[in-house]
């Protein structure tokens, strides 16, 4: 077990391995997108696929997100299991009548009587300079829509064991990366990026967040790099003899309000992170969950941190302005402890 | 010379009656429909009220499209139908009580209630249909890579309208399905009009078939509603998909009697443009052509009318006696446990 405890991987190395076992354990699933073979996705998730499973089971397609996200649910539908890879989650604008209006809704629309058993995984994140039509999250406009769980694993270890389970789940399961904790070679190199990854096939659930960090005085939210910056920014305040718990939200759909609850009612102060836009988003559903169902454990105001309602800007210093980062969330918990 | 003109179509007589009973089917479904429609909604006409709400878009006149090609299929082949799907789910073999259940609103419905009229699956016929114009036919383009990588000869139809030929979904999918060689049947029923636009005014091209060129694929145009010269052409599309040969485009030239929905004023065409075409009505001529052959008797075609019609009466008759949902199953099924 020594050796196996060693085996480290990169974040796309445990999302391509995590498919490269379900596919060798299952005919029915199959990867379809564009790049995803002969390059390896451009994000690397399908990296070593096309070697192994040949192009009848790594298709890469024309630029045409309706069709084959489309001929995923299709093919679902009839018992099939794919993989339909949208290369970015900012292209959603030209094929989000397939998934919020058929993806989501045939399930349900036809009384539970249609399976659709289907990953659309997709690359989100900025932070690399890419401006505001490659650089979203987009976390909240599909966890916003019923019908679709939606899922943003943080690191290696999650990425295998959610894929696995998401290719196993019997719903329609939309499988977010970012793209800075692939830990691709032509990226800032991150160490959250590389993880210690088992080689043999297991689980993680779709729907539980995970205490990444335990503390007593205040409760950070994050969802992926939200959460590795604020693990950063806890070490931070703990020389200040502030204890933050740091929660992984993993799952916005499900979204696990027990860990939540559970949390402030020890810290009695929350901040919520987001790389989303501000308004409607996953800041706005905890503070809400919190609000709701632990107000009077409260002892200061929710506090949330996200991007400022504009689009990501290109420019550097622009883009680390809007981005919430370590230093803010330091500055925000010392204040929301002044005030208390 | 269409089909109809024809002495002796290359068509048995099984298909024929098969095709003349399945016409008769529809006709009298939607017949009753557009008078279950209007229970409730007079004298005011309110979308929202009566024994069948929302929207109800009819099929009368529209037959030859969907059995042409549906008595070629097995419940292995696949279709995907648009907003006006009756047709296609009759001559495909929908459950027609759960069907017509569903479009009542009732628990007993394909969708137990959750669908309605434009939303009916029955994968027990691997039936399908959905209420955004062209959105089906990439659903047809997976379930014909699913025939392809399983080693089936299944093909898949979607049914489209000529509206729907203009919209991304149409490109997208045609031209996948030809760089795959998938077994892709789109039937395309132009029915004239994309709502109150009519085909000229939206369309580049005289037929969609013509499109068939852009993906290097086939294409077929049947005229005239013509359900025998649609069963030929539907033939020879089947063959090419079960054959590994590839998709086809067929447009059908047909006729809408009704308004694109029940309720539509039609203040964008002539008065007289339906009776018109109402005298080439396609069922009248397929009797008379049946009639006049040796090998059935009007009693047989007595026989046939009488089944089809009490198989829709029975189902209506089951929409009816079903019960509503109980009101908080609305929070089912949105996910599989």
């Amino acid at each position: 077990m020594e050796t196996a405890k060693k085996r480290m991987l990169t974040g796309n190395k445990a999302m391509a391995e995590a498919i490269s076992q379900e596919m060798e354990r299952d005919s029915n699933v199959f990867v379809l997108g564009e790049d995803i073979g002969k390059y390896g996705g451009i994000f690397g998730s399908t990296q070593g696929l096309i070697e192994k499973f040949g192009p009848e089971r790594v298709l890469d397609t024309p630029i045409s997100e309706t069709a084959f996200i489309g001929a995923a649910i299709g093919a679902a539908a009839e018992g099939m299991r794919p993989i339909a890879e949208l290369m970015f989650v900012d292209f959603f604008g030209v094929c989000m009548d397939q998934i919020y209006n058929h993806m989501a809704k045939i399930p349900y629309m036809s009384g539970g009587n249609v399976k659709l058993p289907m990953v659309l995984m997709t690359a989100v994140g900025g932070g690399y300079r890419d401006a505001g039509q490659h650089s979203q999250t987009l976390y909240a406009a599909f966890a916003h829509m019923p019908g679709m769980k939606v899922v943003a694993p943080s690191n290696p270890y999650d990425l295998k064991g959610m894929m696995v389970s998401a290719i196993r789940d019997d719903n329609p399961v939309v499988f977010m990366f970012h793209k800075s904790l692939q830990g691709l070679g032509w990226m800032e190199q991150l160490d959250v990026a590389v993880d210690n990854v088992p080689e043999e096939s297991y689980t993680v659930p779709l729907n539980k967040a995970k205490v990444v960090r335990e503390g007593k005085d205040v409760t950070i939210v994050g969802i992926q790099m939200m959460t590795h910056y604020a693990v950063e920014a806890a070490e931070r305040l703990a020389k200040d003899g502030i204890e933050a718990e740091v929660i992984d939200l993993r799952s916005l759909a499900p979204i696990d309000k027990g860990t939540i609850i559970e949390s402030v009612k020890k810290t009695h102060r929350l901040l919520v992170v987001d790389e989303d836009y501000l308004s409607y988003g996953m800041t706005a559903e905890v503070s809400a969950i919190v609000a709701e169902e632990a107000f009077f454990e409260m002892e200061a105001p929710i506090s949330r941190l996200a991007i400022p309602d504009v689009p990501i800007p290109y420019s550097g210093v622009l883009e680390d302005f809007v981005i919430p980062g370590p230093n803010k969330i330091y500055e925000q918990v010392k204040k929301m402890m002044d005030e208390a | 010379m269409t089909m109809f003109e024809e002495k002796q179509p290359a068509v048995s007589m099984e298909k024929m009656e098969w095709m003349y009973e399945q016409m008769v089917k529809i006709r009298y479904y939607e017949d009753q429909m557009a008078e279950a429609y209007m229970e409730g909604k007079t004298p005011v006409f309110n979308i929202g009220a009566g024994t069948v709400p929302g929207e109800m878009h009819l099929a009368t006149g529209q037959e030859p499209a969907a059995v042409g090609i549906c008595v070629h299929l097995t419940k292995d082949d696949t279709v995907t139908a648009p907003h006006r799907p009756h047709h296609h789910a009759i001559a495909k073999g929908v459950d027609l009580k759960k069907m017509t259940a569903e479009i009542f609103g009732k628990e007993t419905g394909l969708g137990k209630g959750k669908g309605g009229h434009m939303h009916l699956f029955d994968p027990e016929v691997k039936f399908s249909c959905g209420g955004i114009v062209g959105a089906g036919i990439p659903h047809a383009v997976g379930a014909a890579m699913t025939s392809k990588m399983k080693g089936k000869d299944w093909v898949a139809v979607a049914f489209i309208g000529e509206g729907a030929a203009n919209a991304g979904a149409f490109h997208e999918s045609l031209n996948l399905a030809a760089v795959w060689n998938l077994p892709l049947i789109v039937v395309v029923e132009d029915n004239s009009y994309g709502i109150s636009v009519a085909k000229k005014a939206s369309t580049s091209v005289e037929s969609n078939d013509l499109r068939a060129s852009a993906y290097g694929i086939a294409g077929a145009y049947v005229k005239d509603n013509d359900p025998i010269a649609m069963y030929k052409a539907a033939e020879e599309a089947v063959a090419r998909a079960r054959n590994g040969q590839g998709p086809t485009i067929i447009e059908i030239e047909t006729y809408r009697y009704l308004g694109h929905f029940q309720g539509d004023p039609e203040l964008y065409r002539d008065q007289t443009e339906v009776p018109g075409l109402r005298q080439l009505d396609p069922l009248n001529k397929l009797r008379k052509m049946l009639a006049e052959s040796e090998n059935i008797s009007e009693a047989d075609l007595e026989t046939m009318e009488k089944r089809a019609k009490q198989e829709v009466d029975e189902a209506y008759q089951f929409a009816r006696d079903s019960s509503y949902p109980d009101p908080e199953s609305a929070l089912k099924d949105v996910f599989h446990p």
